[in-house]
């Protein structure tokens, strides 16, 4: 018997309309977990690198985690993995919500879709009964509209839908997939869906999930939930309150945007306003946020009331659900003071299906080329002059492709390069051809250097965390901090902690401290702690996201022993994550990604180091035993038992085969 | 006999569905509890508690496994409160022909909460337990109940003829019959 993984995959070639139920190797859930690990294995075995993200080759995986479906709280995220049409890597996104638990009591671990259905279908998954049903009255439907309608239509009002809108179906360069109160949004994989004819994919499961080791399991995921009841009485203190908590930032439940509002810059990621949270739009701010949330709601077998119910009269749903930031990035984007505008479009955006992130940035962008003369009234037939209504012009523009929107729906970054006439000075916020969060600051942060260079997820909230934004002001604050931080890899403890301490003390101030071993060690800490999550199918809410996390490298290994019956400790889960951290690489390298590509826009921070920077980059290859171009060394691939991944990139030229021999490394 | 009281505990779960999330952690511990061994699988849909969740209507309502009934109810009543409309199967606990909720989904056989009563006893049931944003809590209170007035005989007689009524009289008397015998013995 296999535990907390059903031991079997849907694999659906939609060209066919071929459908199977295929067992999986146990092999590979020892090597890679499950989740994003085994996701990146099959995108390596499945999709040579060159591919098109938007053809019928392309693989798109729909994965549960590894503990999804468990008693572990917030073990419910569904991760998407396919390649990307905007980035032309591999696309990382996650969403938690109620799908992938659905999909283990289904009795599958992971839908594997490939192949283009020739008109627009959904798969309906009832436990051993799976069929490809005809979607055309669902074109161009909202995506909770389309998952209202197919639960009517199956007269099954427990099945999970998670579905594509217009965006998707127009292939937009950031179409997300949404499912109730959560959105797989970054890199484009709602137009992977939309390019294969798929609409959407619902699940009914009523099967059981076993466990290995039962007792044991349910003690550690007790303790996780005492923990998380702990916090709400404990928050961390010298934090915004938004940092104070566990669980996603607490957008629903706290009013108080001080932080985001005055430290993230609005319009095209280009002003910071330090004086916009004034004692009057707090109030005014309060009151519509009052309004605006009906109810707090959370994710499958979580407590943590990330996202929120908001009432849109002018919706066919009437309501929608809002989770985490996205009230804000419009109204930020928009210069709009009125927050009442951030929950209306947002509203209007998730049914069209977009990303919340990138489409208010792409929006500012096209006001900005306007407000510049290189694009003009001919491109932008009747644009209003209200920066809010500006915003909902574009986006109908770009969810229809029409005009200029065929051109905005590729991203800054391709738009840019279409639209010329000097657009692409303004495509200044985008690292990997991917749109970032709109931060500016002054002063260059090390650690965030390499985090925003090297990340793959191409988005910085996937792969930071558990680190204060900021030294702590007090002596008493940092005590307080690191008295009982226990997340902390075994043998970093003290380092750490050392860290807390001194660092904002003279001389302890950035760029030039912490000494770059500090530097990779707490940069490979977060990012790892990222890559488990996503591979056991956790939120980082949870985990590896807020401060001092509820789940962590001492009680993961525990959790995934007992839940599965393997013996992992806390070594061996480290192990896995860099396997799956460095197929990944490979997949990127493989489809083109270098050492040029890995740097934040130039404007990131106002002082830059160009030098102090490289060799801050060599460093962290060499730590992670890749070579001075950022691709894994043979040995580093080979003492990871990812020989056939050197073979390849070998026999491709991308490797020399005395790549690694030459280079001297450090050990974890 | 009539003015006698006995006192009874009487356990109680209160439901407060204004403060329900929609997680469903009472549905996953539920079904984990009840497994043999206990949490050794999880599947709500051995749940003995469900919750009716219509997000877009903002629906959410926990609600507990009761008696099993062979009957369905004659018609369909809906309830609006405080403008959503419920229809009234929602609040209804039973294990009934009408709908597959609360019933084992292998077996179909019918599924009741039983407070999690184990030995040693807990202090709380595991929905609630687990429930921390206090959806459901839990209380015993005692209670003033009335000796209960013997049956009437025409009582017993209307019972009967609707059971004849049903199952014929022979099938009813056979059964009847046997009774006595084990009864007897």
């Amino acid at each position: 018997m296999r535990y907390t993984e059903t031991g079997f995959n849907l694999e659906v070639d939609l060209t066919k309309g071929n459908i199977e139920r295929v067992p999986t190797d146990p092999r590979l859930t020892e090597q890679h977990l499950g989740g994003l690990g085994t996701n990146a294995r099959i995108l390596w075995d499945r999709v040579p690198p060159e591919v098109d993200p938007l053809s019928p080759e392309n693989v798109i995986i729909f994965s549960s985690g590894l503990l999804g479906g468990t008693l572990a709280p917030g073990a419910n995220r569904t991760i998407v993995s396919t390649l990307s049409p905007q980035t032309g890597l591999m696309a990382f996104s996650m969403m938690g919500g109620f799908w992938a638990p659905e999909l283990k009591y289904a009795g599958y671990d992971k839908v594997i879709v490939t192949g283009k259905s020739p008109n627009l279908v959904y798969l309906w998954i009832n436990n051993d009964t799976v069929e490809i049903r005809d979607a055309s009255h669902l074109h161009g439907k909202g995506a909770l509209e389309t998952a209202e309608l197919i639960r009517e239509e199956l007269n099954e009002p427990r099945a999970r839908v998670l579905a594509i809108g217009l965006a998707g179906e127009n292939q937009v360069y950031y179409a997300s997939i949404e499912h109730e109160r959560s959105s797989a949004s970054r890199g484009g994989i709602g137009a992977v869906m939309g390019s294969k004819g798929l609409k959407a994919i619902v699940v009914r499961g009523t099967k059981d999930l076993n466990i290995a080791k039962p007792a044991e399991f349910w003690e550690e995921c007790d303790k996780v939930l005492k923990y998380i009841e702990f916090r709400r009485e404990n928050p961390i203190k010298g934090v915004p309150p938004i940092l104070a908590g566990l669980g996603s930032p607490q957008e629903m439940a706290i009013h108080d945007e001080q932080w985001h509002t005055t430290s993230f810059s609005w319009g095209n990621a280009r002003v910071r306003r330090k004086d916009f949270w004034t004692e009057e739009r707090a109030k005014a701010w309060s009151e519509i946020q009052t309004k605006s949330v009906e109810r707090l709601i959370s994710c499958y077998n979580c407590p943590m009331r990330c996202g929120a119910i908001v009432p849109h009269p002018e919706l066919p749903t009437h309501r929608y659900m809002m989770k985490c930031y996205s009230k804000l990035t419009y109204v930020m984007g928009a210069m709009a003071d009125d927050l009442e505008f951030g929950f209306k479009i947002a509203g209007l955006a998730q049914e069209y299906g977009v990303d919340g992130y990138t489409a208010p940035q792409v929006m500012a962008f096209a006001v900005e080329l306007y407000e510049n003369g290189i694009l003009t009234d001919e491109d932008l037939p009747g644009f209003p002059k209200k920066n809010e209504d500006r915003f909902f012009y574009l986006l109908d523009k770009i969810v229809h492709r029409e005009g200029i929107g065929d051109i905005l729906a590729e991203g800054v970054y391709w738009a840019a390069r279409k639209i010329g006439k000097g657009a692409e000075k303004f495509d200044h916020n985008t690292i990997k051809k991917h749109e970032q969060i709109p931060i500016k600051l002054g002063m260059l942060n090390p650690i965030y250097y390499i985090l925003w260079s090297t990340g793959e997820k191409i988005n910085i909230t996937q792969i930071e965390g558990q680190m204060p934004q900021a030294p702590f002001p007090t002596k008493e604050l940092k005590e307080d901090f690191i008295k009982d931080w226990i997340q902390i890899p075994t043998g970093k403890e003290e380092k750490f902690k050392q860290f807390i301490m001194e660092w904002g003390e003279e001389g302890k101030r950035f760029p030039f401290w912490p000494p770059p071993d500090l530097i990779c060690d707490l940069v490979e800490w977060q990012e790892t702690m990222h890559y488990i999550d996503d591979t056991v199918g956790l939120c980082a809410g949870l985990s590896s996201f807020p401060l001092k996390p509820a789940y962590h490298i001492h009680n993961l290994p525990l959790l995934i022993s007992y839940g599965t019956g393997l013996d992992i400790d806390e070594d061996r889960l480290w192990e896995i994550a860099k396997r799956t951290r460095n197929l990944v690489r490979a997949i990127n390298v493989r489809r083109g990604l270098r050492r040029k590509d890995e740097k934040p826009p130039e404007d990131h921070w106002k002082k830059r180091f160009p030098e102090y920077e490289a060799k801050l980059l060599d460093e962290y290859y060499r730590y992670k035993g890749w070579n001075k171009d950022g691709i894994p060394t043979r040995e580093t691939l080979e003492k990871l038992d990812l020989g056939f991944v050197a073979e390849d990139l070998i026999k491709r030229g991308i490797l020399t085969d005395g790549d690694g021999n030459s280079e001297k490394k450090e050990e974890k | 006999m009539k003015d006698e009281k006995k006192v009874k505990i009487v356990k109680r779960i209160k439901i407060d569905a204004d403060q329900c999330n929609g997680c469903r952690a009472c549905e996953a511990i539920c079904a984990a509890f009840h497994a043999e061994p206990k949490y050794s699988s999880v599947n709500p849909a051995r749940a003995r508690i469900h919750v009716i969740h219509d997000p877009l209507r903002d629906i959410y309502l926990p609600v507990y496994a009761g008696e099993y009934t062979p009957a369905e109810c004659a018609g369909r009543n809906t309830y609006t409160l405080n403008g959503k409309e419920y229809d009234e199967c929602a609040f209804c606990r039973a294990s009934c022909p009408s709908r597959d909720l609360f019933k084992e989904p292998d077996s179909g056989l019918p599924l009741k909460c039983d407070m999690c009563e184990t030995d040693p006893p807990l202090e709380e049931p595991m929905c609630v337990q687990v429930c921390i944003d206090d959806a459901l809590t839990y209380e015993e209170v005692e209670v003033e109940v009335e000796e209960e007035e013997e049956a009437k005989i025409e009582d017993l007689e209307l019972g009967l003829e609707a059971l004849i009524k049903k199952y014929g009289l022979d099938e009813t008397m056979k059964i009847m019959a046997r009774m006595a015998a084990s009864e007897q013995e």
